[in-house]
């Protein structure tokens, strides 16, 4: 898969959830052009194009970030902020998807810009449900951030 | 279902308003649907001034695009520039496909964009997939400061 066709860029650094997310993800057939960033350092490289994703381009983000928010290196609050507070990746989808259960972590995730934000439910049937959901409503019905015009395509990431 | 279900409607077109508002009712999605005819009533709305002094602040805002007085695009950004009201989701649902209005509401803090379709079927399906994930699968923020 070339990096440029990402659809979803997964941030989370729990094996566990990790894997319960891809099954669902799977069984749903959503599965398709995933990357996995496991900590928040790597997903802000990746939506950035640097470092490892120096040859990622702005011009083809992902349509969907789904952000853990206890990470490593970066949390995925300060992973939200950056990405919210820049025009390149400010339109970028970011849904929060969390086992917090902190009242705060939710108030300040749509105070910093997160598209939307979920609580991952605990029961593994709940949660096949909840991402099905997801998966119809931010791949089908959400209408994608638009690609730039030809014309704009040769500004591809310089950091 | 989560604790949040009161959503305000922003449409100029009664028809548009009240199939939105009897879709998501027949859904169980909301318990309280409020609506408003243009922009200018939309901001004094959530601003709660005047005559909406009383209302219920809401835990997402249906926004159309085309409106009368003020344009949904200004009440977009009137909202996410107040501390007050930012956190509230609001979901564009227009009929444009325009890329210049989706990347333009994205960069201007759209929480979502959902293309209002122009058919019975698709509109009530668009309907209720933004009630079964904003009101079942997502959660709202809180309507009052923490």
């Amino acid at each position: 898969m070339s990096l440029n066709g990402t659809q979803i860029l997964l941030v989370e650094d729990n094996q566990n959830d990790l894997d319960l997310t891809l099954h669902a993800l799977k069984k749903e057939n959503l599965a398709n052009h995933i990357l996995v960033a496991r900590d928040g350092e790597e997903a802000l490289d990746f939506l950035f194009c640097r470092g490892a994703y120096s040859d990622h381009s702005f011009d083809h983000p992902p349509r969907l970030v789904l952000l853990d928010l206890k990470l490593p290196k970066v949390t995925g609050l300060e992973v939200l902020q950056k990405v919210k507070s820049d025009p390149r990746t400010k339109a970028i989808p970011i849904i929060v998807l969390t086992s917090s259960k902190e009242d705060r972590d939710l108030v300040n995730s749509y105070n910093y810009g997160c598209n939307s934000y979920i609580q991952k439910p605990v029961s593994f049937a709940e949660f096949r449900e909840t991402v099905k959901h997801l998966g119809l409503y931010w791949l089908v019905v959400n209408q994608p951030l638009p690609t730039k015009p030809a014309k704009e395509m040769s500004e591809s990431c310089h950091e | 279902m989560k604790h949040a279900s009161e959503i305000l409607l922003v449409d100029d077109n009664p028809a548009d308003l009240d199939l939105t508002s009897d879709v998501l009712t027949e859904n169980r999605c909301v318990q309280h649907i409020s609506t408003v005819p243009d922009g200018v009533e939309a901001i004094a709305f959530l601003q709660r001034q005047g005559k909406y002094a009383a209302a219920a602040r809401p835990d997402l805002v249906l926004l159309d695009l085309n409106l009368p007085r003020k344009d949904g695009r200004t009440v977009l950004s009137e909202v996410k520039a107040d501390p007050e009201l930012r956190r509230m989701p609001v979901v564009i649902f227009s009929t444009s496909e325009a890329h210049s209005d989706v990347g333009a509401s994205y960069q201007l803090g759209a929480n979502s964009y959902v293309h209002k379709p122009g058919n019975l079927r698709d509109y009530v399906s668009a309907v209720k997939a933004i009630g079964e994930f904003w009101f079942r699968c997502a959660s709202l923020p809180h309507k009052e400061p923490l």
